[in-house]
């Protein structure tokens, strides 16, 4: 059993989606909201949300003492996450079953990664 | 070379033989028993050192791959003794790890272990969240016992850039636990397609140099017997095998003086007969099974070609019709091109021409599709446009005899207009 971060994201300078109709808006939080009972029903679900978007997002840098604010996400990377899940999976093919509901459900891709480590850090060192 | 160094290395041959022909076996047990690629791969490594130093004096042993497993386990129990992880491993899979396995009294039950093994080890090696190009390496590591040198050499990479490829892929399978098992009947059928498109890209490989890859070539021909015998129920794993039979059998007669002999012009008497009749017979009965799949239809074209005494009598409508299968069930731009040149034998070169010109562009770069135009242009008395077109497959190809030979072509026509 092990722990995997499911995430979707956001382009820089993609034109956003165009805002779907309020009908297949409830439609599709219909089925997230039965795909979460879904994962709670088989205690895959470990956290989610979705996060407000790249121009909310602040880079703290402390350099040489100094803090050092930068507004907006890290500027070497296109892709900002918008939104995740972590769940329990037995192996990577039952993260990527829930991956394939998830993605079904968004419309958008969904990238898998493995946690090497899960908690807190103090808890994971040896001896 | 003296005799007792002309043994030497005759021993070294034999023991390096058997040792491949059984290391997938033992690979795939070991690597049920220990969970760990990385670590199954180490000690069928290390039984291997011993093997040579051994099987010389003492003779190959009766079942060699029983033996490595054996000797293999010993090592590797030693090894990980000295660490902690190691005392984990071995206490939570002792009354496996302990067992020996130098006798089978049941030897049915042993080769559905073996084969069972294999079969996860291959769709583990196979899977879908693998780039094709690790599958492919990872397959004819672990399972075909092939150095990493020579898979280096199959695919013309170096043997630093392989080995940072077979590191990466069993990396992945490790950080995201990649089970290893044989997949649930729900998803059975993607899978089986993913490993089966992993040997016959190891088949492809071998054909591009004909001569030198002849290794790769009888690897997936291997595997594919493998695979059929691992899952007798499905009919794609025999469309494969006997796809590769007939494409195999056709090896002897397709080059001559390492320039290419086309289909039109080769010499059938040396065609490899016994491998056409396995071929077609595989094809007899998977037709009798009535479950077509893309292998199958593909096998099932060249059991044509295979049938034809003779280019001319070749029954070109039998393909087209098969060709029209395999496009409603697995459409490809190059199904699409291999069905025009059909279309060209039964309907004339017009007709394909208007179809090779809707693929242009999904196949710009593929130089069988300029092949193709060439000869149909040749074949329409366009014999500029023709030269052209030879000469942009002559470009395309990474093949020293294919590119001669279109360059011949082109040079044949410039010459009939001087």
């Amino acid at each position: 059993m092990g722990q995997y971060l499911l995430s979707t994201y956001a382009v820089e300078g993609e034109a956003p989606p165009a805002e779907p109709s309020p009908e297949v808006m409830q439609e599709m939080m219909g089925r997230i909201v039965a795909l979460e009972a879904e994962m709670d029903s088989s205690g895959s679900f470990v956290f989610g949300g979705h996060l407000h978007g790249a121009d909310a997002a602040t880079v703290v840098q402390v350099r040489d003492s100094e803090t050092v604010l930068t507004d907006g996400p890290f500027a070497e990377s296109k892709e900002h996450i918008a939104g995740f899940y972590i769940i329990n999976a037995d192996d990577l093919d039952a993260a990527l079953r829930w991956a394939a509901k998830v993605s079904d459900c968004v419309g958008r891709p969904i990238e898998v990664q493995p946690f090497a480590g899960t908690g807190r850090v103090a808890d994971q060192m040896p001896g | 070379m003296t005799t007792d160094v002309a043994h030497a290395a005759e021993a070294r041959f034999e023991v390096e033989r058997v040792f491949r022909e059984v290391s997938g076996h033992a690979v795939a047990t070991l690597v049920r028993l220990f969970g760990d690629i990385a670590a199954a791969e180490d000690a069928v490594q290390d039984a291997f050192v011993v093997a040579t130093h051994r099987w010389p004096s003492d003779g190959v042993p009766p079942n060699p791959a029983g033996w490595i497993i054996t000797t293999a386990r010993r090592r590797a129990i030693d090894q990980l003794r000295r660490g902690a992880r190691g005392r984990e491993l071995i206490s939570s899979q002792q009354h496996t790890v302990e067992q020996s396995t130098e006798t089978e009294p049941d030897l049915t039950a042993a080769r559905e272990t073996a084969n069972d093994d294999r079969l996860r080890l291959i769709f583990t090696c196979c899977h879908p969240s693998l780039r094709p190009e690790h599958r492919i390496a990872l397959t004819l590591r672990l399972l075909g016992g092939l150095s990493v040198e020579a898979i280096a050499n199959g695919f013309l990479v170096s043997e630093a850039a392989m080995t940072k490829r077979l590191t990466r892929a069993k990396y992945k399978i490790k950080a995201t636990n990649i089970p290893y098992r044989v997949p649930d009947e729900s998803e059975l059928a993607a899978r089986l397609w993913a490993a089966l498109s992993v040997l016959y890209l190891i088949y492809n490989a071998g054909t591009d140099n004909i001569a030198e890859r002849s290794d790769l070539r009888s690897e997936a021909l291997r595997l594919g017997r493998a695979l059929v015998e691992m899952v007798p129920d499905e009919p794609e794993p025999a469309g494969l095998l006997a796809l590769m039979l007939l494409n195999e059998s056709r090896v002897p007669a397709r080059s001559i003086n390492g320039a290419v002999v086309l289909l039109r012009d080769q010499d059938r008497t040396a065609w490899n007969r016994e491998m056409i009749d396995e071929g077609h017979t595989i094809v007899r009965r998977c037709i009798q099974r009535d479950r077509p799949g893309q292998y199958q239809l593909q096998a099932a074209i060249q059991a044509v070609h295979c049938h034809a005494d003779t280019f001319e009598s070749t029954d070109w409508h039998q393909i087209l019709a098969l060709y029209d299968h395999l496009q409603s069930i697995a459409p490809s731009p190059v199904v699409a091109l291999n069905r025009a040149i059909a279309v060209s034998e039964t309907n004339g070169p017009s007709s394909a021409l208007a179809i090779l010109d809707t693929l242009q562009d999904q196949l710009a770069n593929y130089y069988p599709l300029h092949a193709a135009r060439a000869v149909m242009l040749r074949d329409l008395s366009r014999p500029h446009e023709s030269a052209d077109a030879f000469a942009r497959a002559a470009a395309l190809t990474s093949s020293d005899a294919q590119r001669q030979h279109f360059d011949q072509q082109a040079r044949a026509l410039t010459q009939r207009r001087g």
